[in-house]
């Protein structure tokens, strides 16, 4: 009876105190250690997923015992939610781990500064300057054209959008969300290679360029801007809004001036999302742009070399100087996204309206 | 004669006559505007919305009129064949064992990573503290950044190892289970697949849905603390509640990505076209894989059609998926947290 | 203020912008100087291709040499895959085409055709790729197979590395019997059809699976690319598999020897691989110099596990300014320098007589 009292009327519960938590922790590791890893049951994997359990197990026990159930569950959903975070560490530290150690040891200024040209299987040297620039532009073009387009169609379909065409536009960009890269790549090979490019080039012939491998990764970052543009924009609080608007201001000012700082930190989530996605898709990269040895810094006129194509064939290249190159690449290929999405994110502070 | 309301959208009628009081209509607050910025704005918006339905609508026709041809021609049923021989004459080709393989995979992967992506990002919207959870988050961000063929690479190389001691594991204590039957030795598998899709997808739902958990008003959560609601209580009705429209679409949008991931499946799958629930073995195969391996010899329009005709299934798969989640999510109010 | 903190960043991105465009540079002085001793009538201007990537080495080898010599020039090749490299130049992107099989006769030669608009599209052969049969077996360093045993292996029909027929053919070694993985290419491929080829030509009672680009026979483990199959069989003891010469090479795997015609079991060499493609007779017609490689070819010490890469062009029909850096070029790689260098890189280099023939092919492409 008191115990009832003590968790629901009382002013003071029982609480654990702040030693069990690591006690329990050690204790299930000790247990755990003995009874699996000691007597060779498994190894040092399967003793950790045990400590794990039976640490779960006797803090929900214990914490039943002394705090009653509600507050067990607290620390259960506790545990679990911290434990979900140490199980994402591991895949992360690993892949983290993996680049830097097999991407350093090709890095250098060369790597950074020099292309591909005159590399045969037997070379050592070359580089992935053109493969940076090509990416560079290839998706800031695509950028370019997706984040206007997407942000706008998401204002229209939240604002605006009431009848069939909103509809419409949310439907189809469901569907657009899984669509396979090399589909997008096929598309424009089809539209924009076979029939716009012969009306540009000189001798009408189709050409591959970079900026047809810009036009394939915004179809494919489309859907991405667009679906999470919209939640945000839809997560900002009406009242926010007709606060705005009962004050008197105009609708499209109210969108451009209240609602799109407060959804901002969140559509730049979803944009660098896209962005990074964009800058690692190879297949259609692959279809629409060719794959140049040299340096091409036109994007609207002849191959141009990306970095994921270029990770890609180094990859499966027979030479044993090709491994080492494609880790590299992929080493650069993540900081530059990495600081593309630091510098965004910096750039779209979370805005005093959220909050 | 009523002004015209500064929104355009009307949500309540028309204002009443003389604006209620002594005041000049509209309370001399506003003009009569005609093409002001409001029209231009909304005509702006809607024009990109148009675009962006008209290159998803042309998206759709082009696979469309380029797969009919190639589906006329094939002698075996489209849908229950499962293998892939479109060269042969006749040629013969079917989705069946492709289709599977992709809501397998796919399936697996969202079993894995939603829990996990979840619990990471109530972690760092509401767990962590404040210096801690951006440094993680930017960790997180580090794993949305490593291209697809990256990860495909690594998990063929440093994945397949502990997978296929893990295999061995699941094999030898829990063999009688139909996944878990085949012997080995084990190379690549759906379940390397799925793991390594698994992890692809992980950052995408964990970055939105972070973002949705930290959108939550303020009040709703100290309204739950201060009833006495322990963390975990407050979590569970007040942020997830609030949250669940977005977490849904931030798990739409992983699940796109699974579905349409082609070249990392490619390399860790074990591409042998059968239907089955083996996850150990050599086998596995979806929709994207296949186009990445057989996209390379395609070069005739049979080919190529099939193909296409089997993304326009991925398109279908798609559709259902989304659908039924945003059924699931059905809204009755406009915006969340409105005061009505 | 936002201003200032959008200024700060776009003049940040301008610099960086101008700083990244202006440090790259496409000068690469290779360490290994090409021995190409005779000069290259040069022409300058630019060539594209794409196509096989079986014969991706020795274009990049070509290219090299080619590009150093002739600074005005610009060559690229895309090694997209035979299939996509001949649906580039129907579709009039490339310039010529690489392909482990001749134009199919039927849709193939007409869509190519048309993209010649005056001529027909012809095959040069210009590449031979040995294929080479991998394995990784703890103990054993030394391999003999017949085709025969080959076919049963691939097919499933021998699962054990101590079947007897590997036993027959490997008297007095100790096969373990472990059960085999054979692995195949997952993604369609010309070294896949020609491996089946020649399993479809020598043992055809075993092999009932016809030859394809794409891998027919059930079992077995699908891998990505060569450097797939060949990483899969370095890293997994037990398993066999076939890629292109050069990646046995560079991955030090143990090469079989495969039986041929003659009764011998041969050893994967570029003298080896040579005499079979010398002894192929051309089956086209005019300057079009198809090959029908004789995989029971009787030649003694040939190694019959091969496959030719032919070049597609235009017999005539080439656009006017791209038809002089083509003949050049293709000059350059036909010759006895251009084939000679690539010995090296895991290739045989094209018989005599065969060259002279491909020779007279490009003089007179128009």
């Amino acid at each position: 009876m008191s115990e009832r009292l003590g968790t629901i009327a009382g002013l003071r519960t029982k609480r654990l105190p702040g030693w069990a938590v690591p006690a329990l922790a050690a204790g299930g590791l000790a247990v755990a250690w003995l009874i699996v890893y000691l007597p060779g049951t498994g190894g040092a994997v399967l003793t950790g997923v045990c400590a794990a359990l039976l640490f779960l197990a006797a803090l929900v026990g214990v914490s039943v015992a002394v705090e009653g159930r509600r507050a067990a569950t607290d620390r259960a959903a506790t545990a679990l939610i911290y434990a979900a975070f140490l199980l994402a560490l591991a895949p992360l530290a690993a892949v983290a781990y993996t680049l830097l150690a097999k991407g350093a040891t090709r890095m250098s200024g060369d790597f950074l500064t020099h292309s591909m040209r005159n590399i045969g299987g037997r070379d050592a040297g070359g580089g992935a300057y053109h493969a940076i620039l090509g990416t560079l532009e290839q998706a800031g073009i695509a950028t370019l054209i997706t984040v206007p387009l997407g942000i706008a169609g998401a204002i229209y379909i939240v604002e605006y959008g009431r009848g069939a065409l909103a509809t419409a536009i949310r439907f189809f960009v469901d569907v657009m969300t899984g669509i396979p890269s090399i589909v997008a790549g096929l598309f424009i090979l089809a539209f924009w290679v076979q029939l716009v490019s012969p009306l540009f080039t000189a001798d009408h012939q189709p050409e591959f360029s970079g900026f047809a491998a810009a036009l394939a990764l915004s179809v494919l970052m489309l859907p991405t801007v667009v679906r999470s543009s919209e939640e945000m924009l839809r997560l900002v609080p009406a009242t926010l809004r007709e606060g705005a608007y009962a004050l008197g201001v105009a609708k499209w000012k109210t969108v451009l001036r209240i609602v799109l700082p407060t959804a901002a930190p969140g559509i730049v989530t979803g944009v660098m999302l896209a962005i990074a996605r964009a800058c690692g898709e190879t297949a259609p990269v692959l279809l629409v742009a060719g794959a140049s040895a040299s340096i091409n810094s036109n994007p609207f006129a002849g191959q141009q070399q990306a970095l994921s194509i270029y990770i890609y064939q180094q990859a499966k290249d027979s030479s044993i100087y090709a491994p080492p190159r494609a880790w590299a690449a992929a080493l650069t290929l993540v900081v530059l996204v990495l600081a593309l999405t630091v510098a965004a994110k910096l750039l779209a502070r979370r805005s005093k309206l959220a909050r | 004669m009523s002004q015209r309301s500064l929104t355009d959208t009307t949500s309540a009628g028309a204002r009443p006559p003389g604006g209620g009081g002594a005041l000049p209509p509209g309370g001399g607050l506003t003009r009569r505007r005609r093409f002001g910025a409001d029209t231009l704005f909304r005509a702006a918006v809607t024009s990109a919305g148009s675009t962006v339905l008209l290159v998803i609508v042309a998206i759709a026709t082009f696979l469309v009129v380029q797969s009919l041809p190639a589906l006329r021609r094939n002698s075996a049923n489209f849908f229950s064949f499962h293998q892939w021989f479109p060269q042969d004459a006749p040629p013969r080709f079917g989705i069946a064992a492709t289709a599977f393989g992709t809501v397998l995979t796919s399936g697996i992967a969202l079993l894995l990573a939603v829990p996990v992506a979840l619990g990471i990002a109530l972690c760092l919207s509401h767990y962590a503290p404040k210096r801690i959870a951006t440094g993680l988050g930017f960790a997180v961000d580090l794993l949305a950044a490593v291209p697809s063929v990256v990860f495909g690479l690594w998990g063929r190389e440093y994945l397949a190892r502990p997978v296929a001691d893990l295999s061995a594991w699941l094999h030898s204590n829990l063999g009688w289970l139909p996944p878990f039957s085949s012997k080995g030795p084990y190379v690549n598998s759906v379940l390397l697949g799925s793991l390594v899709l698994a992890i692809m997808i992980l950052p995408i739902v964990t970055s939105l849905s972070r973002e949705v958990f930290q959108q939550t008003p303020s009040p709703n959560e100290e309204a739950a603390l201060a009833l006495g609601a322990t963390k975990w209580e407050m979590v569970r009705t007040a942020v997830l509640p609030y949250g669940r429209a977005g977490v849904i679409a931030s798990v739409m949008l992983g699940l796109g990505r699974a579905l349409g991931e082609t070249i990392a499946l490619a390399l860790t799958l074990g591409n042998t076209y059968l239907i089955s629930f083996d996850l150990l073995g050599s086998g596995g195969v979806t929709i994207a894989s296949n186009i990445a391996n057989s996209f390379g010899e395609a070069s005739d329009p049979t080919s190529r059609g099939a193909l296409i005709a089997s993304g326009l299934v991925l398109f279908a798969i798609t559709l259902v998926v989304n659908v039924t989640a945003r059924a699931i999510v059905f809204r009755r109010r406009e915006f969340t947290g409105s005061t009505t | 203020m936002k201003l200032k903190r959008y200024g700060i960043m776009a003049g940040l991105a301008l610099t960086a912008t101008v700083a990244l465009s202006a440090c790259g540079s496409d000068n690469n002085a290779p360490a290994t100087n090409t021995s190409s001793a005779s000069k290259v009538d040069c022409v300058s201007g630019k060539l594209a291709a794409a196509g096989s990537s079986a014969q991706k080495n020795a274009m990049d080898e070509w290219i090299k040499a080619y590009q150093l010599q002739c600074s005005g020039a610009t060559i690229e090749y895309n090694p997209s895959g035979s299939g996509a490299g001949i649906t580039a130049f129907a579709g009039g992107t490339v310039d010529f085409a690489g392909s482990d099989s001749a134009l199919k006769d039927g849709d193939e030669q007409t869509r190519a055709d048309a993209r010649c608009r005056t001529g027909k599209a012809i095959n040069l052969p210009m590449v031979t790729g040995p294929i080479a049969v991998v394995f990784n077996l703890d103990g054993v360093k030394e391999l003999k197979l017949k085709p025969a045993t080959i076919a049963k292996i691939f097919a499933g029909t021998a699962p054990t590395w101590d079947d007897a027929a590997i036993k027959a053919d490997n008297p007095g070694v100790t096969l373990p019997s472990t059960p085999i993985l054979a692995v195949h290419r997952s993604d369609s491929s010309g070294t896949t059809d020609n491996f089946t080829k020649f399993l479809a030509a020598t043992a055809g009672s075993d092999w009932t699976y016809a030859n394809d680009k794409a891998w027919k026979a059930p079992g077995g483990q699908g891998q990505q690319g060569s450097d797939g199959v060949a990483d899969a069989v370095k890293k997994t003891a037990g398993t066999i598999g076939y890629v292109e010469w050069s990646f046995a090479t560079n991955k030090s795997l143990n090469i079989a020897k495969v039986g041929n015609g003659a009764g011998e079991f041969a050893t994967l060499t570029a003298d080896s691989a040579s005499k079979t493609v010398a002894g192929a007779p051309v089956t086209g017609t005019g300057n079009d110099l198809k090959l029908k490689i004789d995989y029971n070819t009787k030649e003694a010490g040939a190694y019959p596990v091969v496959l030719v890469t032919y070049e597609i062009v235009c017999e005539k029909g080439t656009p006017a300014d791209k038809l002089p850096l083509l003949k050049s070029f293709l000059k350059y790689t036909v010759g006895a320098d251009g084939q000679a260098s690539l010995t090296s890189l895991g290739y045989a280099p094209l018989p005599a007589s065969l060259r002279g023939k491909v020779e007279s092919a490009i003089n007179s492409l128009a």
